[in-house]
């Protein structure tokens, strides 16, 4: 146990191993800061040692890691985080140690590198770069990289609002209280743990109270009257139209959560957003002013009056405004001496404060190392003059946090007294209350320390040389300083160093604040996990899975899965010690020799009624559809509008108004929102009725030479030929029964209800099997549909081809008005060179890589690729389909199909896309 | 993100909704070819107002028509279209 | 021009870097110039650098209604690469991958082109494929390209999730080496101040506000600091083409929408290459400073706000947990918005437009910033000799009416499908 003994300190931690006590409620920083630890971290690019600076979430310095594992969360600030029982906490960017680091020889070389110095060296080829890059890469970062997955859960939830006040101090808790009276939906953000904001740092009467007991009654009043309070919230991001991501910590980071959620976000819409959100103060900058012992005056108040931890004995205060006398006040009261207060201002400022009120003074320099300040020296009215000192309280004005309000359009007011801007016209429902808008007067005063060494960022350790430096070379939009610079690009995203940096840029320019410009202020306010901001879809709820109707009766079976899309599909059903090709194989020839049945549910289907049913297909299809007979179907392919294939199904006639419509799985979706599109847009005169039955019915495919005996044995009655339907029942469930072949044998389609997967399935599972045929998944389906010549959307079709690269011009309905013939028109759809569908043989018997460039000659450019390729299922030999410039007139033609990645080149012959009965004749029974 | 009006539903999350495309690309089924090469492949754009066609995909189904704003945001007009909104 | 160094640098460190001249000069408009390049991006900016250097025409302005490197530029996940399936593409951005790989040394200014490959993760033998088609016909073309076993990802990538059982269980990869990522306001800079030098005017907070015409021939520029004429006027305004096309009469193949991107707070090294997907729309790197960078779908609606909504970046961080599970407790430290300008097909346009001595380079969609060096070297190439290289020619205007799309995805004119 290291540290100082406290009354009250009962919650163990850690710091570098170290351990120490805190008591409940402290921050970490309190804690450390009690315990007589004040070098917490070191920089990030010259490594200086570095302490605590705020009380507040614009710490630039105190970050550490925390967390084991999976919870690892570096770059923590340990001033917005409050100790827990067991709390790691670790130190960052230092090697080997904290106290010495060998990584500050940075430092040391601190005057070679200058802002942007990385951008005047290191030259060469790229790869030259990436050697001294993989050094720079080391050491940069700050924390250190979690390796392991986060065992914990985080949660989204919406909420809504007719007031949303952000900021729990007493503007914002008076706001939630008058919109709660109105009779106000109000919701409360604390980004603290505790409700009271600057009342915590400075106690006060309201009301007649003291400021815990006033916070404790509206608290009361507020949570009576069903206002939400969330503390330990921070609204992150405002958005449009009122919309705001809250992130709340349901524990401390790193700590193990009782209930498995370790951080929510919330998505909140709001009728109006009242900003009660403070203000964050600006530190001086003179030399070392980045030392350990330097810090906002603010932060010395509250770590005395809020935490009973005074940290330092000797005092400096060094101010441009009335407000850092009250910190002289509580650090006198504190018992700490004062040695004096420098004001930038000139007299008669503080001269009724009873301390020894240096005016017209500017500090120069901090003294004192890695272990803290040992004094400043102040240009006192010209003059130099030194104080010994442990601790420095700065305070250089007070900027509005304009963040929020800013993020969500409005606009931005120079405040010339306060040196600061505030928030000016709101463009969204939003207002500003509280201190935020009316920020405390501060003096103006110019820099006198070595610019080098006099840090403006602490955390990207820029400085107001950095500055000079950006404008010297032309780096004169304030946007420009900050890129050049990195100034506010930190963790601390700039919270107390943008003002003052803009000051030092109008006076390298020789321009007002306001002329300098000011950088976009971007969400979030703080920084949020990944983990809260993808809340509950992770691991294998990222996306959605979709299973079909048929799921479990499939799963039974303990089939290879395939991921297509969303779905879970089988893609085969091995048996004993199969290989997936194995299987395949075997299901396909079950096909081609007997019979199987397969899952084919995942299918895009549309039912469409009406006495305008067939006219609106023939808008859809561009196939003619009119000319089918009651209980008759068709192929069919659909064009986008700029006349190129986008899909493929096809269309069956049920009744005199009815048909139903199929098309593929992978474009189910678009396809339902083109249908829709051209019902409400292009068509909302015409009596149709379309309805996507997609999961509605389920489907199930059984081909093969013994598939017409199967069904008449299931239906009690003769099937129907080839390309029509009919309305029989199985297992007493009313179905369609279409009789269409995507694997080039003799075919029914079963659609039903989908209620009834299961039994219907096994219906015909069991008369598949008597008729010694098998069930078959999408690896068979592969082999037997390519072998047919028959296409898939993707890779066959894939979106770039016309019905006449496919070799279904003659297909297109010769009176048009299908969607897509009205571009066709187009130059280029009938110039040589196009890529068309052919078919490839393997000369020699090889397989044919898929996906493999096709060259006349090995070392030509490509003429084309193959979109899919299989061994044959029967027969020897490999085939593929195959998209080949001006294809149809190359058959015979061999060619190569060279796959440089896989090292794989094979001799193809050119031929039609019909491996197998290209006449159709085993669709006659 | 934005908050909009479904003529059906009322006021629902932006996530709900799809953009599918502007008015002034909506091709008619009887244009001619040069009316269509013109509507699908070029755009007005403006930085201003536009007529966009918008579906509350993940709600009702329903198409609407509105009138949007493209560097501010705000919806200005917004109806429903289809066949239930025909005089 | 001082030349940059180490030596200079050091040089600086005995005279308190005070040697340091402008990158690049503040000047006033001259009343006209022989081009006018309308856009202080990178592409804008490198088309006036090669012009001015490779070309001899240096009687250049470019105008910038901000500051130069202010849109896209700035506003990228940095990624460099040339791995696209359509040789059109292919050829262009491998052009402009040659010419980074030596950019730092032509410019004397370190972009930190960084060839620490782009990664392709497959999760299905359907991934794989098109992977091992992508790369075949990137390898056809003489263009790098390498399919990689689970193993051989395990030791580039150990933080990505193998477990069978994953969402996105992995298969395999496709890299390439050459691809990486480049820091990209240097890149706007690096060519600035090399442009400049070569006596190119760059003229800031200077917003073109019509395009003045003769008959059917584009001669000069309105703008906030008065009319400037042109020889030849060259639009190079990323998401604003159709704006500033319009201030000529003119109707693009173009809708602006929003793309946006969010880097996390730095910490030491994790993520060696440039992490994509065959199945999931996210993109991961590691900039230098520790940052990891994340990129995702596009907003999908019309804009030109350089804001986008929440949901869309949270989507994208869904997916990259997916992949790298590790991540989940970095925080997102700052997001942003680009203006995308969407073409119909997934291409660019670059060429000359139906007006006489104007014109075009934009329809970049999301793929602009790797593009930088080759689409000015390839534009100014055009401009200069008054056609289209032959590199650009899929790439022109009327490719559309034409109905010669140059299409990668395969998915048709609505750009909110892409």
């Amino acid at each position: 146990m290291s540290g100082v003994a406290r009354e009250g300190a009962t919650i163990g931690f850690t710091f570098d191993g170290t351990r120490y006590l805190a008591r409940p409620g402290e921050t970490l920083a309190a804690a450390l800061l009690a315990n007589g630890v004040r070098l917490v971290g070191r920089s990030f690019k010259y490594h200086r040692p570095r302490g605590i600076l705020t009380a507040g979430v614009e710490e630039p310095n105190a970050l550490v890691t925390v967390g084991r594992g999976g919870r690892t969360e570096p770059n923590t600030r340990a001033t917005d985080l409050f100790v827990y029982e067991g709390l790691e906490a670790r130190s960052q960017n230092r090697w080997p140690g904290l106290a010495f680091d060998l990584g500050a020889v940075f430092g040391l070389a601190s005057k070679a590198l200058p802002a942007g110095f990385y951008y005047k060296t290191f030259f060469g080829h790229a790869r030259t770069w990436l050697k001294y890059e993989a050094v720079i890469r080391r050491a940069a970062g700050l924390g250190p990289a979690p390796t392991e997955a986060d065992p914990d859960h985080f949660s989204q939830r919406a909420l809504f609002a007719d007031v949303a006040v952000i900021g729990g101090g007493r503007a914002g808790l008076l706001a939630a209280r008058e919109a709660l009276r109105a009779g106000k939906r109000v919701v409360l953000i604390e980004q603290d743990a505790v409700l009271g904001g600057g009342l915590l740092r400075d106690p006060r009467e309201i009301d007649g109270q003291g400021s815990a007991g006033w916070i404790a009654t509206v608290e009361a009043e507020l949570r009576s009257g069903g206002a939400r309070i969330l503390t330990r919230t921070t609204a992150t991001g405002h958005w449009d139209d009122n919309m705001l991501c809250l992130a709340q910590k349901l524990v401390e980071p790193g700590q193990v959560p009782g209930h498995g959620f370790a951080q929510r976000m919330w998505h909140l819409r709001a009728g109006e957003v009242v900003y009660a959100t403070g203000l964050i103060e600006r530190p001086i900058p003179f030399a070392n002013n980045d030392r350990p012992g330097v810090m906002l005056s603010r932060a010395v108040r509250t770590y005395i009056r809020r935490f009973g931890v005074v940290p330092g004995r000797r005092v400096v205060v060094a101010t441009t405004n009335d407000d850092a006398y009250e910190t002289a006040r509580a650090l006198r009261d504190a018992g700490a001496e004062v040695v004096a207060v420098l004001d930038t201002r000139p007299a008669p400022a503080g001269a009724d404060s009873g301390f020894a009120v240096l005016n017209d003074s500017v500090p120069q320099a901090a003294k004192g190392g890695r272990r803290g300040v040992k004094g400043l020296s102040a240009v006192i009215a010209g003059a130099e003059q030194h104080f010994a000192a442990d601790l420095i309280a700065v305070s250089g004005g007070f900027s509005p946090a304009v963040h929020l309000h800013s993020q969500a359009g409005g606009a931005l007011d120079w405040d010339e007294g306060a040196r600061a801007y505030k928030a000016g016209a709101a463009r969204q429902a939003a207002r500003t209350v509280g201190s935020a808008g009316d920020p405390p007067a501060s003096g103006a005063f110019r820099p006198v320390g070595n610019a080098k060494a006099s840090f403006l960022d602490f955390q990207n350790d820029v400085t107001l040389a950095d500055i000079d430096l950006a404008w010297r070379e032309g780096y004169r939009s304030v946007e420009h300083v900050k890129r050049y610079t990195t100034l506010g690009m930190a963790t601390d995203q700039g919270k107390t160093s943008n003002l003052p940096a803009l000051e030092a840029l109008a006076h390298a320019g020789g321009m007002t604040v306001p002329e300098a410009g000011i950088t976009t202020f971007r969400p979030p306010y703080t920084p949020v996990t990944m983990g809260a901001m993808a809340g509950a879809a992770q691991g294998e709820h990222a996306v959605p899975t979709r299973r079909p109707a048929l799921y479990a009766v499939h799963a039974a079976k303990d089939p290879i899965w395939l991921n297509a899309g969303y779905w879970k599909r089988p893609r085969a059903y091995p048996r004993g010690s199969e290989t997936l090709a194995q299987a395949g194989l075997r299901e396909a020839r079950s096909v081609r020799q007997l019979v199987g049945l397969t899952d084919v549910s995942t299918l895009a289907k549309f039912e469409v009624n009406g006495p305008d049913a067939a006219r609106f297909l023939e808008r859809i299809c561009a196939t003619t559809v009119a000319k089918l007979a009651i209980g008759r179907g068709r192929y069919t392919i659909m064009l986008r509008e700029d006349g190129l294939v986008f899909d493929d199904g096809t269309v069956w006639r049920l009744g005199e108004n009815r048909y139903l419509l199929t098309s593929s799985t992978s474009g189910a979706s678009r396809m339902a929102t083109h249908i829709s599109y051209v019902r409400n847009h292009l068509m909302p005169e015409a009596k149709v009725s379309v309805i996507c039955v997609q999961e509605h019915y389920a489907a199930i495919a059984v081909a093969g030479p013994k598939s017409v005996a199967v069904m008449e044995q299931l239906t009690g009655e003769a099937p129907p030929r080839h390309m029509s339907a009919s309305q029989p029942t199985i297992a007493g469930v009313p179905v369609h029964l279409l009789a269409a072949s995507f694997s080039g044998e003799r075919a029914f389609e079963v659609h039903f209800d989908a209620r009834h997967a299961a039994a219907v399935w096994q219906a015909i599972d069991d008369a598949v099997a008597a008729a010694g045929g098998c069930a078959y998944g999408l690896e068979a389906m592969e082999l037997l549909r390519i072998e047919k010549g028959h296409l898939v959307i993707g890779p066959d079709i894939d979106g770039r081809l016309s019905a006449d690269d496919l070799g279904m011009g003659r297909m297109l309905n010769p009176a048009g008005g299908y969607i897509g013939h009205s571009t066709l028109h187009r130059p280029a759809f009938a110039e040589p060179g196009r890529k068309q569908l052919v078919g490839l043989e393997s000369v020699n018997g090889d397989s044919i890589p898929e996906g493999a460039m096709l060259v006349p000659h090995l070392g030509a450019r490509a003429e084309g690729h193959v979109t899919g390729a299989v061994r044959r299922v029967l027969g020897p030999g490999h085939i593929a389909l195959a998209h080949l410039a001006d294809g149809r007139a190359r058959h015979g033609q061999e060619i190569y199909a060279r796959s440089l990645t896989r090292g794989h080149t094979t001799r193809v012959r050119v031929v039609a896309p019909h491996f197998y009965d290209p006449a159709g004749e085993r669709y006659r029974d | 993100m934005l908050t909009i009006a479904c003529p059906h539903c009322g006021p629902r999350a932006q996530a709900e909704f799809v953009y599918e495309r502007t008015v002034d690309s909506v091709v008619p089924l009887d244009a001619e070819p040069a009316e269509a090469v013109a509507a699908l492949f070029t755009r007005a754009n403006p930085r201003g107002e536009d007529d966009e066609i918008w579906r509350h995909t993940h709600g009702c189904g329903g198409w609407l028509v509105m009138r949007r704003h493209r560097v501010t945001h705000a919806i200005s007009a917004i109806r429903a279209i289809g066949p239930e909104t025909l005089p | 021009m001082g030349r940059y160094s180490a030596l200079s640098l050091l040089r600086g460190a005995f005279n308190g870097q005070s040697h340091w001249r402008p990158a690049w000069r503040h000047p006033d408009p001259k009343p006209a110039y022989d081009v006018v390049i309308i856009g202080g991006g990178g592409h804008g900016l490198a088309t006036a650098y090669y012009l001015a250097t490779r070309h001899g025409i240096r009687n250049v302005a470019v105008l910038e209604k901000g500051y130069i490197g202010g849109g896209n530029t700035g506003r990228n996940t940095t990624i460099v690469r040339s791995n696209y399936r359509q040789e059109p593409l292919s050829r262009m951005y491998e052009t402009s991958l040659k010419l980074w790989q030596t950019l730092s040394d032509e410019l004397n200014y370190n972009v930190m082109f960084s060839p620490r490959g782009a990664l392709f993760l497959g999760h299905s033998d359907a991934d794989m494929i098109r992977l091992a088609e992508k790369g075949d016909a990137m390898r056809n073309q003489g263009i790098d390209a390498e399919l990689l076993s689970v193993d051989q990802l395990r030791k580039i990538e150990p933080l990505l999730d193998f477990s069978r059982d994953a969402r996105f269980p992995i298969e395999g990869g496709m890299i390439q080496w050459r691809g990486g990522t480049a820091r990209h306001d240097a890149v706007a800079w690096g060519f600035a101040r090399g442009a400049d030098a070569a006596g190119v005017n760059i003229i800031q907070r200077c917003e073109v506000t019509g395009i003045v015409r003769e008959g059917n021939r584009a001669v000069a520029v309105e703008t906030t600091r008065g009319r400037i004429a042109a020889g030849t006027i060259a639009i190079c305004v990323a998401g604003h083409s159709g704006h500033v096309a319009a201030m000529a009469g003119l109707k693009l193949p173009v809708e602006s929408q929003t793309l946006q991107a969010m880097v996390t707070e730095g910490v030491k090294p994790m993520v060696q290459t440039v992490v994509m997907s065959q199945s999931l729309h996210c993109y991961i790197n590691q900039s230098d400073k520790g940052g990891i960078v994340f990129g995702g779908d596009p907003d999908n609606w019309p804009s030109y706000a350089q804001r986008g909504q929440p949901m869309t970046l949270e989507g994208a961080v869904a997916q990259g947990l997916a992949l790298m599970p590790s991540l989940s407790r970095l925080r997102m430290l700052r997001c942003w918005a680009g203006v995308t300008d969407m073409s119909f097909d997934g291409a660019p346009i670059i060429g000359p437009t139906p007006v006489d001595g104007l014109w075009l380079n934009g329809g970049w969609c999301y793929g602009g910033f790797k593009a930088t060096p080759g689409s000015g070297w390839l534009f100014a190439d055009s401009l200069a000799h008054g056609r289209p290289h032959e590199i650009v020619e899929p790439f022109s205007l009327h490719r559309f009416e034409r109905g010669a799309p140059v299409d990668e995805n395969g998915v048709g004119p609505m750009p909110n499908h892409r």
